[in-house]
């Protein structure tokens, strides 16, 4: 199955949880940000989201900035 | 002497916000930030690069900072809109300085699309602190439809030129009912002092603390400056003459009659 992955196609395997596919990416989860299928989701979502062929992903973080 | 800065029912001690960018390391934040004496922080969004992951700069900010999130990298209104409420989501309250912006060469803001995000977003209830070029009707705009405060700029961002734009700020000082908090070209102490001395309510400093040699040393400085400036402001300058004003008296010389 494919998902796009800030802005990228990724293909994978089968389905997996939201929060495992992070940790496999070397992430940690704290003040990560989500926007699933172009919704924003609350950390306490994450456990409930699996992903499926199609969706849409955007990890994001805090940066340095001005 | 009582003097705070109130910006979305915030009461602000400190008059100089602090950016987090082109710092040499994150260790570095922490101790500047503390040293600036600073209460406001700005911070950026980006995607995560799953190829280098770097830490959250989040995690460098001490807890009693104002967490100002800007929406750097958004061209349009919508994508200034968008950004605002993730961050939201994120949980960096409901603070965030608008950045409408797409030309690369000097980092001009989009004075028009900056003033149809700050309509909308004031309306979701954020307390919004857009990054203008400094234009009368532009701010007047702005306070009509909700800003919390306007940032004009001083000069491109991260060129440390200084108060290029001194005469169009001292308008918006005059004539708007807001906070005026000038942002990007100021480029040492003095320059922020200057800002101060003529009324600005704040002035935001990333690159030349970031960048100094000493970071922190600098952000101490620039507290400095923003203080003196504002002391300077509060006791009324003197006016400027053409001409000597002695300030000796003139006359009762020992030589003459």
């Amino acid at each position: 199955m494919k998902i796009k992955i800030n802005g990228q196609v990724e293909t994978l395997e089968q389905k997996v949880k939201l929060t495992e596919f992070l940790e496999c990416k070397g992430l940690e989860l704290d003040r990560l940000v989500i926007e699933y299928n172009k919704r924003v989701v609350g950390r306490e979502e994450w456990e409930d989201i699996i992903l499926k062929d199609q969706d849409s992903l955007e990890v994001l973080r805090f940066v340095g900035g001005g | 002497m009582e003097d705070k800065l109130i910006i979305g029912g915030v009461e602000l001690e400190s008059r100089l916000f602090t950016g987090t960018g082109k710092f040499p390391s994150k260790e570095v934040i922490r101790e500047t930030l503390e040293a600036s004496n600073s209460q406001v922080v700005t911070m950026a969004l980006r995607r995560v690069d799953f190829d280098n992951p770097e830490e959250n700069v989040i995690n460098y900010i001490p807890d009693n900072f104002t967490l100002l999130p800007n929406t750097s990298g958004a061209r349009t209104a919508e994508e200034v809109v968008r950004i605002a409420r993730i961050a939201k989501a994120a949980g960096c309250g409901n603070w965030i300085k608008i950045e409408a912006i797409s030309d690369n060469k000097y980092l001009m803001p989009d004075n028009q699309e900056t003033i149809k995000a700050t309509e909308i977003l004031a309306k979701e209830g954020f307390v919004v602190l857009p990054y203008v070029s400094p234009d009368l009707m532009v701010a007047k705009r702005l306070e009509e439809v909700g800003a919390a405060a306007v940032m004009p700029l001083g000069a491109p961002i991260g060129s440390n030129r200084g108060l290029k734009t001194k005469e169009l700020i001292r308008i918006l000082i005059d004539e708007i009912n807001l906070p005026i908090i000038v942002d990007a070209g100021i480029g040492k102490p003095s320059h922020a002092a200057e800002a101060m001395e003529m009324g600005a309510d704040a002035v935001l400093v990333n690159t030349a603390i970031a960048t100094a040699s000493d970071p922190v040393k600098m952000a101490q400085a620039f507290d400095y400056a923003v203080q003196a400036g504002r002391i300077a402001y509060l006791a009324g300058l003197g006016a400027v003459k053409d001409y000597a004003s002695a300030s000796s008296p003139l006359t009762g010389f020992l030589k003459g009659e």
